[in-house]
């Protein structure tokens, strides 16, 4: 018997049919953390395998459409931003492909693990969270490259560049509230494996990756302000490149629809959870 | 504190048929309405009643679909129940499978501590007994290679060490002993033998009729969801394998294209098979036959155009698809008119061990006529009076052949020139 097990007082669980409100799991993945932090090693560590470029491939990504980015929105599209336009796209796209693989991972999770949350019980949110977090490495090297390209452009970081990770848990939370609906939804329904990556196609070009936000007008304005992703990279380049201004109103936005999605996600999700290995 | 380990009362589990295997899509949502009330809904786990005190070692049998791994997944919480409640006192450590969550990517070594993260065991744990664990596992030249690349014997033997190192206060395994050889899998049962006498609960679901005797002193028995019996283990397990002799296991139809899937769609045209059935001592219909009985199966079949001639096969398999013997009726005399045919198979003396068998049927005429590639599933049960682990299931193969060893004598004194010179 292992020591831990006769100190601890033996608790009794009691399992009961699933009531309408549950909560939301968060202390059991606590308890769980070295899990997650196994999982997230696992998905880290199997992303490049068998991969001649290896973790090249998180660079090669931002860059390369960037290079695409400049050659159609710039050269001919005669789009302009106030720091060159390479720096301006790369940035912008550094932080996109981290949204956009985390919410795509994420709302695979659950089918992809499904050989374990159907055999084992362990808190569901941690296969969930593990991409997440995986993720984070892949944008790290991409935020070599941004360096390597600010230092090309003879470009130092300003002041407010402390507040980079600020953005980048802005961009995670998005991705987690979201991503969490749709890998509870992607149990039941398949679909989700098809209409995520259109779905954030669509999406990048609703973001200011390609254009700076001030292209935007009129009616289309308020609507635009309303996509989370938007405060977030503007804000995002603002600490890093200190491209255009601080805007208070957007970083608000962003910051209640990351909040209100999270919440949203965790709630579904949990929610559904417990049917979750009976599903699929 | 209660002594009891896990106490169950009136636990059920309801399951929405269909719901399980389909991959639904949104359209399907979308027109709900067309389907609701047309879904058919079962009980696999209903009224279940008992609790095991600490330590205790406790058996689970029962058939296929009796119900048996929807307990053991309500008790480790994978699924909920649908009525009822559980308390399970202690650290629950479960085993519905070996090698949940490897990565064929990983290196072995990677997949211990991977494995037992899962399973629930603390790093420092798995640390202290990795070295423990690869040598049980027989890997030890192999464990910095991905497991993608090890034989399917490695990884199991690999997987089932982890899991054998696992020390939760309650055990619950289900059926993971029927991995590996012969000698590994004799290896895992003095595992789980030291894991009883080491004072944790175990639950244990097996259809190894042996280990269950060897392993636990009490066993329940599941049937159609509901706790049939519920006792000694000796007691139990000779219930079980009486009812098995005349299980009400329906004739199997095989008008089901389902069963036909695999085959083009050119077949059938003129002969089609209809049903069949294993036939117990009074020609009832029967799932399970023990092993000292003749097996006898009745299959009918439908002409629909005139055939001037037709052979039958019946084709006996494993189900994961050996082939263990064939039965070729020859060519019918006559021409067959329109209309419906039966006729039976019997093999007096079939030798097949103690195990789940599967039946393929194909009707040849001038053309290839009807295949069914498992038209139906039976069981060849031990024989009641059998104690012994000798012939029982997986331990000697698909057969059972009868021999004779000669006494020993020695040969000590005869041969006393070195064997290596």
């Amino acid at each position: 018997m292992s020591v831990e097990a006769q100190q601890q007082p033996q608790q009794t669980l009691v399992i009961r049919p699933p009531g309408r409100f549950g909560g939301l799991g968060l202390r059991d993945l606590w308890r769980f953390r070295e899990l997650v932090a196994f999982m997230t090693w696992r998905d880290v560590k199997v992303r490049y395998k068998q991969t001649v470029l290896g973790a090249l491939w998180a660079l090669l990504q931002p860059f390369m459409t960037m290079v695409v980015f400049t050659f159609v929105f710039n050269h001919f599209g005669k789009i302009k931003a106030d720091v060159p336009y390479p720096l301006f796209s790369l940035a912008g796209l550094a932080l996109w492909y981290y949204f956009a693989n985390a919410v795509n991972l994420v709302s695979q999770s659950l089918v992809a693990n499904a050989a374990v949350i159907t055999k084992v019980y362990l808190p569901r949110l941690t296969v969930a969270i593990s991409p997440l977090l995986a993720g984070l490495v892949d944008f790290l090297l991409a935020l070599v490259i941004v360096g390597g390209t600010m230092a090309y452009y003879g470009f130092s970081p300003p002041a407010q560049v402390v507040l980079v990770p600020v953005f980048v848990l802005l961009a995670l939370l998005t991705a987690l509230g979201i991503g969490l609906a749709l890998a509870a939804l992607n149990v039941r329904y398949r679909d989700v494996r098809y209409a995520v990556p259109f779905a954030l196609q669509i999406w990048l070009y609703a973001s200011p990756i390609a254009y700076p936000s001030s292209y935007v007008h009129g009616t289309y304005r308020t609507l635009y302000s309303l996509n989370p992703m938007t405060g977030v990279v503007e804000g995002f380049r603002w600490a890093l490149l200190g491209s255009g201004h601080f805007q208070a109103g957007s970083f608000a936005i962003s910051l209640g629809a990351a909040l209100v999605l999270v919440l949203v996600g965790l709630v579904y999700f949990s929610r559904t959870e417990r049917v979750f290995a009976d599903v699929v | 504190m209660s002594s009891s380990a896990i106490e169950v009362y009136g636990l059920g589990k309801e399951y929405v048929l269909g719901e399980r295997v389909s991959f639904p899509t949104l359209r399907d949502a979308l027109s709900r309405r067309r389907h609701r009330g047309r879904r058919d809904r079962i009980w696999a786990l209903r009224d279940a009643n008992f609790e095991i005190a600490r330590g205790e070692a406790v058996g689970v049998i029962g058939h296929n679909g009796a119900g048996k791994t929807t307990l053991l997944k309500i008790l480790s919480r994978i699924t909920p129940p649908t009525e009822g409640e559980v308390r399970v006192t202690g650290h629950v450590g479960s085993l519905l499978e070996v090698g949940t969550g490897f990565h064929p990517e990983l290196t072995g070594r990677d997949n211990v501590y991977l494995n037992g993260a899962i399973l629930g065991m603390p790093r420092r744990e798995i640390k202290r007994k990795f070295d423990e664990i690869v040598a049980f596992a027989e890997v030890e030249r192999f464990i910095d290679t991905p497991v993608k690349r090890y034989s399917s014997g490695m990884y199991v033997r690999l997987a089932f060490a982890v899991a054998a190192h696992l020390e939760p206060d309650i055990l619950i395994v289900d059926e993971v002993l029927a991995v590996g050889d012969a000698s590994f899998q004799r290896k895992c049962l003095g595992k789980m033998d030291e894991v009883r006498t080491g004072g944790r609960t175990v639950l244990f679901v097996s259809h190894n009729m042996g280990a269950i005797r060897t392993l636990t002193p009490r066993a329940i028995w599941l049937d159609h969801g509901q706790i049939a019996e519920d006792g000694p283990t000796a007691q139990v397990v000779q219930a079980y394998l009486e009812s098995t002799t005349h299980t009400d296991s329906p004739v199997v139809d095989l008008d089901d294209e389902a069963l036909r899937r695999t085959v083009g769609k050119w077949m059938a045209r003129r002969v089609r098979w209809e049903s069949i059935a294993l036939l117990g001592p009074r020609d009832e219909p029967v799932a399970s036959m023990p092993q000292n009985m003749p097996l006898r199966f009745e299959v009918t079949f439908g002409v629909r155009e005139p055939v001037r001639f037709l052979e039958l096969y019946l084709r006996v398999k494993t189900p994961d698809g050996l082939w263990v013997f064939t039965s070729f009726s020859g060519q019918f005399e006559e021409a067959l008119e329109r209309g419906r045919y039966t006729t039976r198979c019997t093999f007096d003396d079939h030798r097949l061990a103690p195990g789940q068998y599967v039946v393929e049927l194909v009707a040849r005429g001038a053309d290839p006529e009807d295949i069914v590639p498992s038209a139906m599933r039976f069981e060849v049960a031990p024989a009641v009076v059998e104690e012994n682990l000798r012939y029982s299931g997986s331990w000697t193969g698909v057969v059972r052949v009868e021999s004779e060893w000669a006494p020993l004598e020695s040969i000590e004194s005869q041969t006393r020139e070195p064997l290596v010179g």
